[in-house]
């Protein structure tokens, strides 16, 4: 009984901690979306930008990754 | 409806389990698994090398002053890392760049060997992350502190900031610096695995139309285009994780190269 409910919990954590993938997607978005904003006002100053642009996905994604990994922790290692 | 009942009752849990694939096991025999076991880990990385090593040697072998596609590819994969740490890291990084042009080989070439049907992604495992993301970290460190000194350490210093911020803004970065390490490996690690996870939860829906076919007509054929869509996805990541791991090398490289702010 004591197991079903730490897997219950187990279960339970690794939900939520999937919720900060939508805080992943939404700061990659912004990332992306300003940086198409930007290009389209000035089409010529896009091209020098793109490393800056996968830089700041990187950062934000990085970030959904731990998330997914306190997931797997949660699943497997704990 | 008693046929679905009946199927939803046979199929508990899935038919394999999506994080089978990330075993690492012996490549010949059952053996325990030891220092220096040949796993299958070790198999793939040696198949990487071997790629990469036939793209780069056997594609400038000929040197042809019209290339050859083989040797397009290559002369395509050298100009753009060099392009890359000249833009990113200034060319007082250039020393470095066969460094860097290896790390990007290696991460690339073993993503999309992962990306084989039945193959290991070594890059899924944090192990193998860590170790490159480690020696990045202790070589910019190293470098830092062998180029510019004491110096370095102004790079934790923001002498752009008001004063009375500069104690809490050196913390701040004297943590984000030590973190480095670690996102730098989990992301990776990270994307890989759960691209490869992704594959195959759909991978073990697939097969849903053996067991019922009322359940199988509506959810194989979805899983199968959800496989073809997140393979394309993963070809993509695969490419723009081994950009990003090189990419972030350049970005630590240039402050430790020129490390005021």
């Amino acid at each position: 009984m004591e197991g079903d409910i730490a897997q219950m919990g187990q279960f339970i954590g690794a939900g939520l901690a999937s919720v900060g993938m939508g805080g992943a997607a939404v700061g990659v978005g912004n990332v992306v979306g300003n940086y198409l904003a930007g290009a389209l006002r000035n089409p010529s100053a896009a091209a020098g930008q793109t490393a800056t642009m996968f830089i700041g996905i990187a950062f934000a994604e990085a970030l959904g990754i731990f998330s997914f990994l306190v997931a797997l922790l949660l699943m497997f290692a704990v | 409806m008693a046929t679905e009942a009946q199927g939803a009752e046979k199929s508990e849990g899935l038919v394999f389990h999506p994080m089978d694939q990330f075993i690492v096991k012996p490549f010949f025999g059952d053996g325990p698994v030891g220092t220096f076991t040949f796993t299958n880990v070790s198999f793939w990385m040696v198949l990487t090398v071997l790629a990469a090593a036939a793209l780069l040697v056997l594609g400038t072998s000929g040197r042809s002053v019209i290339p050859s596609r083989v040797q397009s590819i290559a002369e395509l994969c050298y100009g753009f890392i060099r392009k890359m740490v000249e833009d990113v890291a200034s060319k007082e990084a250039l020393p470095y760049f066969p460094y860097i042009m290896t790390l990007f080989v290696f991460v690339l070439f073993s993503n999309f060997l992962g990306l084989l049907p039945g193959a290991f992604t070594t890059t899924s495992h944090i192990a193998v992350t860590a170790v490159l993301a480690m020696m990045v970290f202790v070589t910019v460190t190293v470098l830092g502190f062998v180029k510019n000194g004491a110096g370095f350490l102004g790079l934790f210093w923001i002498s752009s900031a008001p004063l009375a911020l500069r104690p809490i803004l050196a913390l701040i970065e004297v943590i984000s610096y030590f973190v480095r390490p670690v996102s730098h490996s989990i992301r990776l690690a990270g994307n890989m695995m759960a691209g490869h996870a992704v594959l195959k939860v759909f991978a073990a829906f697939a097969p849903m139309i053996t067991i019922s076919v009322g359940i199988g007509i509506l959810v194989t054929p979805l899983s199968i285009l959800a496989i073809a869509a997140i393979y394309a996805l993963e070809v993509l990541v695969a490419f723009i994780q081994a950009y990003v791991f090189t990419i972030l090398t350049c970005v630590y490289l240039k402050d430790a190269l020129h490390p005021a702010h």
